[in-house]
């Protein structure tokens, strides 16, 4: 599939924004009933995250200024649902923020409606995926995991980058191994699921079932077609290998060391900075693998099998 | 609205023989033509006139080359034969593509089962065309919004029309007669009749979308040219081109010419 860079933006940004969200309704959930200068910061970076993705996924569509009718059809389509939630939950977390700053008033029930929009919102950008039968990588539960996974990672990862104390370092640190531990599982599931997943071949594309072999002879057409460049995607895919190790050590392993060191060390700030940015970094690459290595069924009409 | 409507009682559809298609793209050609014309915006091409022209198309034809097997499954490889394979919109009972959309623009009909695009509504997001298996919806790259075969809804209801113009411009233009259009839902039309004496078949069944559109497999070959027999039963032809048996005034010139030479 073709890696759009306004879709790797968005999904990375809006993640990290509505991961950042979902923490702090956490925490104020937990009894933490007034917001410092520290949380207020962490919010409006969530927000400004979650609408610049926002923003940021418009730019693909072909006709922008119709996206706000995307929010009509919430009853079938993920796109729709995530769409409305995500603006529901800026909304509600903006109405938070300014309700404290107002008049210094925490609701408790407002964090909770806004924790679980949320994490819809979450769920639903993963869905848009999941749901996508013809993409047998995509697939799957586990990129809903993966999804949420990253999401309160990268979302942790900013927290503790704005207010390195040991708590925020130890949740960052959580976060980053269960993200991987998804993802991991996530590759290992793909390496083992080619297009025939769900048994779709050249034969059943074509239905010539009958014949001991079926292969493309002629192409309908000499150039590139919409279909080829955007399912067909296949530039870069022979440096997938060494991207993966990229997404891995940059996204994960060495994050993972700055952030033990900022435990070990209690010199925190500096780690946990310096461990955000890589996080958010191989998060971006491993977003771009994930468009760049699916392959969907159509590419049985183009010769691959 | 992107619900799918009731199972429809008229499933309007195409029948696609692959024993007859020759491959020669005047549907697909006829199909551009008609609907860069005809419903919604025009089907764009981009660079027409450069190196690495490209555009939208509601229907392609590709070939494939298909080896049959024998009776125990052995791969008869000299009997090899090109399939011809158009391939467009296959108006899916249900069809991902419409329950995908965001804004509502894709719909499949109540009343005949045609999969459409409002055009108006598009963002021209591209998720029904993720969603679909077969690859039947293009983007058009000029106006934005999602291109797909309309089974020319503008042709088969239109009044202007003589009553023999009224079907799809692909099965109109198509030479061989290898593209029939018909109600599929209906068991006694001709098109149901097809399917199921020439055991026609679905494209891609393992992926649920219960598509309309059929397609009738290539007829095999008679045994008179199944390769354990054809060695025997073809004359030597260069031999034969080689014994000159002409008659006539024809053939006395040709020996003359060889004598002189």
């Amino acid at each position: 599939m073709h890696p759009a860079s306004s879709v790797i933006f968005f999904t990375t940004a809006s993640g990290a924004g509505f991961g950042i969200m979902s923490w702090l309704c956490v925490a104020i959930l937990m009894g933490h009933y007034t917001l410092t200068p520290h949380t207020i910061v962490m919010g409006v970076i969530g927000l400004v995250l979650a609408g610049a993705g926002l923003l940021s996924s418009t730019l693909h569509l072909g006709n922008p200024q119709r996206a706000w009718r995307a929010v009509s059809q919430w009853r079938t389509s993920w796109l729709s649902r995530e769409g409305i939630l995500a603006v529901l939950t800026c909304l509600n977390f903006a109405g938070i923020l300014a309700l404290y700053l107002t008049s210094g008033v925490v609701l408790p029930w407002m964090a909770g409606s806004c924790l679980v929009l949320s994490l819809l919102t979450i769920i639903a950008t993963a869905m848009i995926y999941a749901q996508i039968k013809p993409v047998p990588r995509w697939h799957t539960k586990l990129t809903v995991l993966c999804y949420l996974g990253f999401s309160t990672s990268t979302g942790m990862a900013v927290i503790a980058s704005v207010s390195p104390t040991r708590y925020h370092v130890y949740l960052a640190f959580g976060g980053l191994v269960l993200a991987w531990v998804f993802k991991l599982l996530w590759w290992q599931r793909a390496s083992r699921t080619s297009l025939s997943h769900d048994g779709s071949t050249t034969a059943t594309a074509t239905g010539l079932t009958g014949f001991s072999s079926v292969k493309l002879f002629e192409k309908p057409h000499m150039t590139q077609n919409y279909l080829m460049t955007e399912m067909v995607f296949e530039i870069g895919r022979k440096h997938a290998a060494r991207l993966r190790q990229i997404a891995l050590l940059a996204g994960g392993l060495l994050p993972f060391i700055c952030l033990g060191l900022a435990i070990m060390t209690g010199q925190t700030a500096g780690f946990v900075m310096l461990s955000c940015v890589m996080h958010l970094i191989g998060v971006g690459v491993e977003r771009w693998l994930f468009f760049a290595e699916a392959e969907h069924v159509v590419a049985l009409y183009y010769g691959k099998s | 609205m992107t619900m799918l409507p009731p199972e429809p009682t008229k499933k309007l559809g195409l029948v696609i023989d692959l024993d007859i298609c020759v491959g020669c793209h005047a549907c697909a050609v006829n199909c551009k033509e008609w609907n860069t014309g005809g419903y919604g915006n025009a089907l764009s091409d981009q660079d027409a006139y450069g190196s690495e022209p490209s555009g939208a198309w509601l229907n392609r034809i590709h070939s494939f080359e298909a080896v049959p097997m024998d009776a125990q499954g052995t791969p008869q490889p000299s009997d090899a034969r090109i399939v011809h394979f158009p391939k467009s919109c296959l108006h899916c009972d249900d069809a991902p593509c419409v329950t995908v959309c965001p804004t509502g623009a894709s719909y499949k009909r109540a009343e005949d089962g045609i999969v459409l695009v409002n055009e108006d509504h598009c963002i021209g997001c591209g998720l029904c065309a993720w969603s679909c298996a077969y690859g039947a919806r293009e983007m058009d790259r000029a106006s934005g919004v999602m291109k797909k075969c309309t089974l020319c809804v503008d042709r088969i209801y239109n009044e202007n029309l003589p009553v023999e113009d009224r079907e799809p411009a692909c099965v109109k233009s198509c030479p061989a007669n290898a593209r029939h259009f018909g109600d599929l839902a209906d068991p006694s039309s001709d098109v149901s009749v097809m399917v199921a004496s020439r055991g026609g078949f679905d494209l891609m069944p393992e992926q649920g979308n219960k598509p309309v559109n059929k397609y009738l497999p290539p007829r095999t070959k008679t045994s008179r040219c199944a390769s354990q027999t054809r060695d025997d039963e073809v004359p030597d032809l260069v031999s034969l081109a080689q014994n000159n048996q002409s008659t006539g005034i024809l053939g006395w010139l040709d020996r003359t010419l060889d004598a002189i030479s």
